[in-house]
């Protein structure tokens, strides 16, 4: 087939373009599926045990919102309770961002042009990025299978627990596969890809703390991240669900190919307007120029959030019937200790998940000061009498204020909704003091992105991997009994119990202080440093 | 005629790669310079030496009085600049790029910037994105001419025009020079330089190797000369006429390569002989590039920028 000319030589291009991503993100999530499954059996080595510690989970509808269903009431089943979906996610991630590399970037950066005067087909990009996807979600699913199998978990379960991983992979391998055909920039498509993993994960959520065999728990079965957890590994090892996440990966190909077949290069379905002949006001300036540039990712990010926002305040019904079992409320508040009740321990841990993606999307913008310079957009604002430093801040700024109205947004429409779904519910005051008392947290990470940002444009990205690692050592640390020390590097750790506990100014101000002392040194770096 | 741009024992390595090797530049102010050299050989790391945005390993500069490194800030109140690779803002329009741009040096000059967009025949209300190689040259050249800066550093300014706008282009440098700005020109379109620039510097990996003007440049090369004679000598006699080289006999006509002081013996020596036809031809800048671009000479490598 013609239309697939070069589909090898471009896959072989891809792999070694990908040569250190692809292992390395295989490699982390192994270490998540497998060092916690190792850490969890520690502790509850048999099913006794596991059954013991059970009744905490399965109690608390914040944990299954959060992470999906409890397979069975087994030991096996709790070493991967949390890996089922966080491995999901991030797999569903690692596809995303694998098929966009190689399609809907290359093309906006003008390199597929020069790759489609050769002689290659007009599928071959999409195949080979597909390809590439495809295969990385598999090799990621059955190592950690095979892993779990060699660490003595059941092996039909540990099957189930790859199939799990690779349904939502190939699933989204699909989604994104559209996803970059339909948008016609490389933020438009990831825009859309991203949006659809929040949107999977949040019916996913309303799905899996509703009532058995109600419409609602019936809506998860629309989310390939309901899928994920309905694989139940060591529990129900429905292994057949892999077949809807290849359904999905056909579809999105098909519908990509048939959008591929009508369009031009460089285009989406959306044609490219034209715009002002004159620049308004307030493009004045360096903050002016990063606000303009912000404008989409904000709004993307609002109307993303309050829809997010209203999902998870809406579940504040269905968490407190859930836990309307007296017995059941007692255990909990002695679990929960000064975090309060089942409504505030679950909005204490949302909080904490929109707050780590509010600052991914801080991070992003900081990290336009080294996209810009990689561009060659630099060279033009710094041949003006513009001062490094005002251009730098800018940059920093705009990620630091962004954070803090997502925040807002978030806080007051949790808040809002929550407490008019139900009366146990915590208002909007105290949603919008426990969103807005992450900041410092997410601050710090913005820090540690300007610091990269100003010092070392080549490893600026690395920032991306501190804000995963300091997540997850703070999510998965204790779990896997990390040493204090190193649970406590992440700032995550040090925020107040909110809502339910007290506000910990003490951490608060302290966390501030060193995200101001990390962006200075990065003002510092960024004046000394070439510019290329 | 003080000095708008000095430059000397200029270094700058990237890694293991020298790009600038000991450079030396001179740009008297008010006139246009021709900085000519292939690609990779060190045009566009001197520009962006000379605007403080790398930090020279050794060696000084000083632009327009003020050390670029050091004071950046004010330099750039003075000089406009035109990349090698122009990129725009792939969501903003032209317009609105030139505006930004004006307005980050102070501002804009409507009356020369409405002048500008119409002889460049720009559309403004393109994205940048949408825009062509040389649409983008022309935004980044508008932003930069329209300024009332005293100094012009251009990368390649002409990359991707058409002749019609490489014509605008030269009648706008000529409106340039005219107001007394100096521009330094970046370039291996050699009749470009010819045409526009009072002064040329040839670099070299990393290195000036010729600087002067044409006039001066041409002096240090061989004239071709082409003669048709009565009494025609044979190819070893005129080899060892002083100065002569590259010769060849055609039936009645002698060809010949001639040093610039040696050129009167060499046209007494042809009368003598009973010359009949005589051209003359001094060097086209083009062999001027290419005598000091030997690419069999060992020193000749591939430097990127």
């Amino acid at each position: 087939m013609t239309r697939l000319a070069g589909t090898a030589e471009l896959l072989r291009l891809a792999v070694r373009r990908d040569r250190v991503l692809i292992p390395a993100s295989i490699l982390g999530l192994l270490v998540l599926a497998l060092g916690s499954a190792r850490a969890t059996l520690d502790i509850y080595p048999d099913d006794a045990t596991a059954a013991a510690g059970l009744g905490e989970i399965i109690a608390n509808p914040a944990v299954v919102a959060m992470y999906g269903p409890l397979g069975s009431p087994t030991a096996d089943a709790l070493a991967v309770f949390k890996t089922v979906m966080m491995g999901a996610v991030l797999t569903s991630i690692l596809a995303l961002v694998v098929v966009r590399r190689h399609t809907r970037t290359e093309e906006d950066d003008g390199r597929l042009e020069l790759v489609s005067a050769g002689v290659v087909g007009r599928w071959a990009p999409l195949a080979s990025a597909v390809t590439l996807a495809v295969g990385a979600v598999l090799v990621a699913s059955a190592l950690a299978g095979a892993g779990l199998a060699a660490l003595g978990l059941d092996g039909r379960g540990s099957l189930a627990f790859a199939v799990s991983w690779a349904t939502a992979g190939l699933a989204m391998v699909g989604i994104a596969a559209l996803a970059v055909q339909v948008a016609s920039t490389t933020r438009g498509a990831g825009g859309l890809a991203f949006g659809a993993v929040g949107a999977a994960y949040l019916v996913r959520a309303a799905g899996d703390t509703a009532t058995e065999g109600s419409a609602v728990h019936a809506l998860g079965w629309l989310s390939p991240l309901g899928w994920a957890g309905r694989v139940e590994p060591y529990g129900a090892d429905r292994l057949w669900v892999l077949g809807l996440g290849v359904g999905v990966l056909v579809v999105g190909v098909t519908g990509a190919v048939a959008v591929l077949d009508r369009r031009d290069l460089g285009a989406g379905l959306l044609p490219a307007r034209s715009g002002p002949s004159r620049a308004g006001r307030s493009l004045g300036g360096p903050l002016g120029l990063a606000a303009r540039l912000a404008t989409g990712t904000l709004v993307g990010w609002v109307v993303g959030l309050v829809l997010g926002g209203a999902v998870v305040g809406s579940l504040m019904g269905s968490i407190g019937s859930l836990a309307d079992n007296p017995q059941m409320r007692q255990v909990l508040e002695a679990i929960g200790g000064s975090a309060g009740s089942v409504e505030e321990i679950y909005l204490a841990t949302e909080t904490k998940f929109v707050a780590i993606a509010v600052a991914a999307a801080g991070i992003g913008l900081v990290l336009r000061l080294t996209a810009a310079e990689r561009a060659g957009l630099t060279e033009s604002v710094l041949a003006t009498p513009t001062r490094r430093a005002h251009w730098y801040g800018a940059h920093v700024a705009v990620g630091i204020v962004l954070p803090a109205v997502l925040m807002t947004v978030v806080g007051l429409v949790v808040g809002f909704v929550g407490s008019r779904t139900s009366a146990a519910a915590p208002g909007v005051g105290e949603t919008l003091a426990a969103s807005l008392a992450t900041l410092p947290a997410v601050w710090v990470l913005i820090g540690v992105a300007a610091l990269l940002a100003g010092a070392t444009p080549r490893f600026a990205p690395t920032a991306w991997g501190v804000a995963l690692v300091a997540f997850v050592v703070g999510e998965l640390g204790p779990t896997m009994q990390l040493p204090g020390w190193v649970v406590d590097l992440s700032p995550f750790t040090h925020l107040s119990q909110l809502p339910g506990g007290s506000f910990a100014a003490t951490e608060a101000l302290a966390l501030t202080l060193l995200a101001a002392a990390l962006v200075l040194a990065g003002a510092v770096a960024y004046d000394r440093r070439d510019v290329t | 005629m003080t000095d708008a741009i000095t430059v000397s024992g200029l270094r700058k390595a990237f890694g293991r790669t020298v790009a600038l090797d000991g450079l030396d530049l001179t740009v008297a102010e008010g006139e246009v310079h021709g900085f000519l050299g292939p690609n990779g050989s060190g045009k566009s790391t001197t520009l962006r030496a000379l605007l403080g945005l790398l930090r020279p390993d050794a060696g000084t500069a000083s632009v327009l009085g003020r050390d670029p490194w050091h004071d950046a800030t004010e330099l750039h109140r003075d000089l406009a600049y035109v990349p090698g690779d122009v990129v725009l803002w792939p969501t903003l329009t032209g317009g609105e790029t030139i505006d930004l741009l004006g307005r980050l040096r102070g501002g804009v000059d409507e009356d020369r910037r409405r002048h500008l967009v119409e002889r460049f025949e720009l559309d403004e209300t393109k994205k940048g994105k949408a825009y062509s190689k040389g649409n983008r040259q022309k935004v980044a050249l508008i932003a930069a001419l329209a300024s009332d800066a005293r100094l012009l550093l251009l990368d390649e300014p002409t990359a991707g025009l058409d002749p019609l706008m490489e014509q605008v282009f030269q009648d706008e440098l000529v409106a340039v020079r005219r107001d007394g700005r100096t521009v330094l020109l970046s370039s291996h379109i050699l009749s470009e330089v010819e045409r526009a620039c009072d002064r040329v510097s040839i670099v070299r990996a990393g290195k000036v190797v010729d600087s002067g003007s044409l006039a001066e440049l041409r002096g240090l090369t061989r004239t071709r000369v082409r003669a048709s004679l009565t009494d025609v000598p044979d190819v070893a006699e005129a080899s060892r006429w002083p100065g002569v080289g590259d010769v060849a006999v055609d039936g009645t006509h002698l060809s010949c390569a001639v040093e610039a002081e040696h050129l009167g013996t060499l046209v007494a020596e042809l009368a003598r002989r009973g010359v009949t036809g005589l051209t003359c031809q001094p060097p086209t800048l083009e062999e001027l590039f290419l005598a000091r671009y030997d690419r069999t000479s060992p020193a000749y490598e591939e430097v990127p920028t």
